[in-house]
C-alpha cells in the first residue's frame, strides 16, 4: 500500500501537450481513431501496445513526420502544445517550426555521415547558428547531458558511425538535446541495443526528465514500468487506457489492458 | 546386419559423388563454359595491352622518350617529324575540362532534384528521357556541334572558328550528363530513409537535408559517377573528330581548333600510312597513353569508392 500513498503525494504536473480527438489515415487505412491523451511536463510518458496498434503512428504525428510521405492524412482533432496552445497539426503551422520545438530519437541509431561534433551541432547549424564558441559550448553541454562526454570528449572529430551501438544512440540523444527542445519523442530507442546499452539509455532517460518532457514508444512493458511516470495502452488505433504507470501496471481499470500486461494476449 | 547396411550406404553415397555421375558431368561442363567466358575477356585485355606495349616499344627504339614527353610539336606525317604527345594531350584535356564543366554541375543538380525533390511521377518520366541522351550515337552529337551549336556560338562570338574544342566540348558535356546524373542519383536514392528522417526531425529543410546529409552519405557513389564521366570525356572520339578540327595544336584555349589523342587515332587509322612505318606506330603510342590515362582514373575511382564507402 506504500505505493498508493507515494502516488498521492506527487503533485499533479503541468500539461505539456494534449492529444485531442485525433484521427489519422494512411491512405484509406484508419490508423488512429479519436485518440485522446495528455502529456505531462517533465515526465516520461510511455506508449505501449502490440505491433500495429498505432503507437509509433501517434508519436510521429507530434513532429509531423507523416508530412514527408504522400497519402498520409490528419483527419480531425489535433495535438495542442502548451503553454502557447499551438495546434501542431494545424495546416497553418509549419512542420519545420514544429520540429524545431520537438526533437526525435529513432529506433535504430542513425548518426549522420559526419564527425561526432558535427552530428550534435547539426540541429544548431540548420537553425543558422555560426558562432564557433557558442556551438562548442552547446555541443559539449549536450554531450554531457547525454552521458557521452567522458567517452568522446577527446575525439570529437572522429566519425559518429565509428562508435558502438549504444554510444551511437546516446549521440543521437545528444543531437536531439542540442537545440534545447521542449519535448523529445523516442521511437523504441533501445530495440536495436544489447541489455547493457539499454540499461544505460534507460538511466539516461530518467536523468533527462528533469530538463525535458519525454514521450517514448516501447514494445517492452518492463521498460515502460521501470522508467515511465505515465503509460498509455493502445490497441487497433484506439487509446484503451491512460494512467499513472504504477496504477496501470498494478491495477488496470480496463480488462483489455489487464489481459495485455499479464500476457494473456499480445 | 548393421555393418552390411552401412556398407550399402557407403556405396550409394560414393556413387552419388562419383565423377561419372551425369549430374556432375553437367556441372563440369557449365563450370567450364563460365570459366572460358571469364578467361576470354581477360585474354582480350592482355592481348590489347601486349600489342600496344610491343608496338610502342618499337616506336621508342627510334624516338627517345624525352622527345615524346617534352617536344611541343606533333607532326608525325611531315618530313620534319615531331612526336610531342603534349600537343594531343592539351586537346584532350581542354575538351574534357569544357565537357566536365557542363556535365558535373548539371548532372549533380539533376541527380539531387530527381532523387530528393521531384515527385514520383516526374522522376519516372524524366529518368528514362535523360538516359536516352546517353543513347544518342556520338556521331550525331558531333554533327549537332558542327552544324547547330557552332553557328549559334558564332552569333555571340564572331571570331570563333568553324571547328573548335569549345563547341565539341560543350556537346560532349551534354552527352555525359546522363552518366553523371544517373549514377549519382542511384547513389543518393540508396541512402537510407532513416538518415533523411533524422535530418528532418532536427528541423532541417529539404535542401539542408539533401546537401548536408544525403550528398555526404552518397560521396563514394557520386565520386564514381564523376570518374566515369571523366573517362567518357577522355575517351570520346567521334564528337571531337567531327567538330574539333583534328588539327594538332598545343593550346589550352577552348576557342581554338585542336586534335585529341582519340581524334588523331581516327585520322591516322583512316589514312593511307604504310603499315610498319614510324607514323603508323604512333597510333599505338597514342593508344597506350590514352589507356594509361583512363587506367589512372579507374584506379582513382576504385580508391575513392573504398575510402568513402558508407556502411549504413
Amino acid at each position: 500500500m506504500s505505493i498508493e500513498t507515494e502516488t498521492t503525494h506527487v503533485p499533479a504536473p503541468a500539461l505539456k501537450a494534449e492529444v485531442k480527438q485525433l484521427d489519422f489515415y494512411y491512405g484509406d487505412f484508419h490508423a488512429l481513431k479519436k485518440v485522446e491523451m495528455p502529456v505531462y511536463e517533465r515526465c516520461i510518458t510511455s506508449l505501449i501496445g502490440p505491433s500495429g496498434c498505432g503507437k509509433s503512428t501517434l508519436l510521429r504525428c507530434f513532429n509531423r513526420m507523416h508530412d514527408l510521405y504522400p497519402g498520409n492524412r490528419y483527419a480531425g482533432g489535433g495535438i495542442i502544445l502548451h503553454p502557447d496552445n499551438t495546434n501542431l497539426l494545424s495546416p497553418d503551422v509549419d512542420p519545420i517550426e514544429v520540429r524545431m520545438r520537438l526533437s526525435m530519437v529513432f529506433q535504430k541509431p542513425n548518426p549522420f555521415p559526419k564527425s561526432i561534433f558535427e552530428n550534435v551541432a547539426y540541429s544548431l547549424r540548420v537553425r543558422g547558428m555560426k558562432n564557433k564558441t557558442e556551438l562548442e559550448d552547446r555541443v559539449q553541454q549536450a554531450l554531457k547531458s547525454a552521458a557521452l562526454w567522458n567517452e568522446v570528449g577527446s575525439r570529437l572529430n572522429e566519425l559518429g558511425a565509428n562508435l558502438s551501438g549504444g554510444q551511437q544512440q546516446r549521440l543521437c540523444i545528444a543531437r536531439a538535446l542540442a537545440s534545447d527542445p521542449e519535448l523529445i519523442l523516442f521511437d523504441e530507442p533501445t530495440s536495436a541495443l544489447d541489455p547493457i546499452a539499454t540499461a544505460s539509455i534507460e538511466e539516461l532517460l530518467m536523468e533527462l526528465k528533469d530538463q525535458v518532457t519525454i514521450l517514448i514508444v516501447t514494445h517492452n512493458m518492463q521498460q515502460a514500468a521501470r522508467i515511465s511516470d505515465y503509460t498509455a495502452y493502445m490497441y487497433l488505433g484506439e487509446m484503451v487506457e491512460f494512467g499513472e504507470s504504477e496504477q496501470l501496471f498494478i491495477k488496470p481499470k480496463v480488462k483489455a489492458t489487464e489481459d495485455y500486461i499479464t500476457g494473456r494476449f499480445g | 546386419m548393421s555393418s552390411l547396411d552401412s556398407a550399402a550406404i557407403t556405396t550409394h553415397v560414393s556413387q552419388r559423388l562419383s565423377k561419372k555421375a551425369s549430374r556432375n558431368i553437367k556441372e563440369r561442363v557449365i563450370e567450364f563454359i563460365m570459366l572460358s567466358a571469364a578467361a576470354f575477356s581477360v585474354f582480350i585485355t592482355v592481348a590489347i595491352v601486349y600489342i600496344l606495349v610491343k608496338e610502342s616499344w618499337i616506336f621508342f627504339q627510334t624516338v627517345p622518350l624525352t622527345d615524346f614527353l617534352f617536344d611541343t610539336q606533333w607532326t608525325p606525317l611531315f618530313d620534319d617529324a615531331h612526336y610531342g604527345i603534349t600537343v594531343l594531350l592539351s586537346g584532350t584535356i581542354t575538351s574534357s575540362v569544357v565537357a566536365l564543366l557542363i556535365a558535373i554541375p548539371l548532372g549533380t543538380i539533376i541527380a539531387i532534384y530527381l532523387s530528393e525533390f521531384a515527385p514520383f511521377s516526374v522522376r519516372e518520366i524524366a529518368k528514362p528521357l535523360l538516359e536516352l541522351l546517353g543513347g544518342v550515337p556520338t556521331i550525331v552529337y558531333g554533327y549537332f556541334a558542327l552544324v547547330v551549336l557552332t553557328p549559334i556560338l558564332q552569333w555571340f562570338w564572331p571570331d570563333l572558328p568553324g571547328f573548335s574544342l569549345l563547341s565539341a566540348g560543350l556537346v560532349m558535356g551534354v552527352m555525359i550528363i546522363p552518366y553523371v546524373s544517373s549514377l549519382s542519383g542511384d547513389a543518393m536514392r540508396a541512402v537510407p530513409m532513416a538518415l533523411r528522417e533524422g535530418s528532418y526531425a532536427m528541423g532541417a529543410t529539404r535542401l539542408q537535408t539533401a546537401l548536408k546529409v544525403v550528398v555526404p552519405a552518397a560521396t563514394s557513389g557520386i565520386a564514381s559517377a564523376y570518374i566515369l564521366g571523366i573517362s567518357r570525356a577522355v575517351g570520346e572520339t567521334m564528337i571531337l573528330a567531327v567538330a574539333a578540327g583534328m588539327q594538332p595544336n598545343l593550346t589550352f584555349n577552348p576557342t581554338e581548333p585542336g586534335a585529341t589523342i582519340t581524334s588523331y587515332i581516327v585520322q591516322v587509322a583512316l589514312g593511307d600510312l604504310p603499315h610498319g612505318s614510324i607514323g603508323y606506330q604512333t597510333i599505338f603510342v597514342a593508344g597506350l597513353s590514352l589507356m594509361l590515362i583512363t587506367l589512372t582514373f579507374n584506379l582513382l575511382g576504385y580508391w575513392l569508392r573504398k575510402k568513402y564507402r558508407e556502411v549504413y
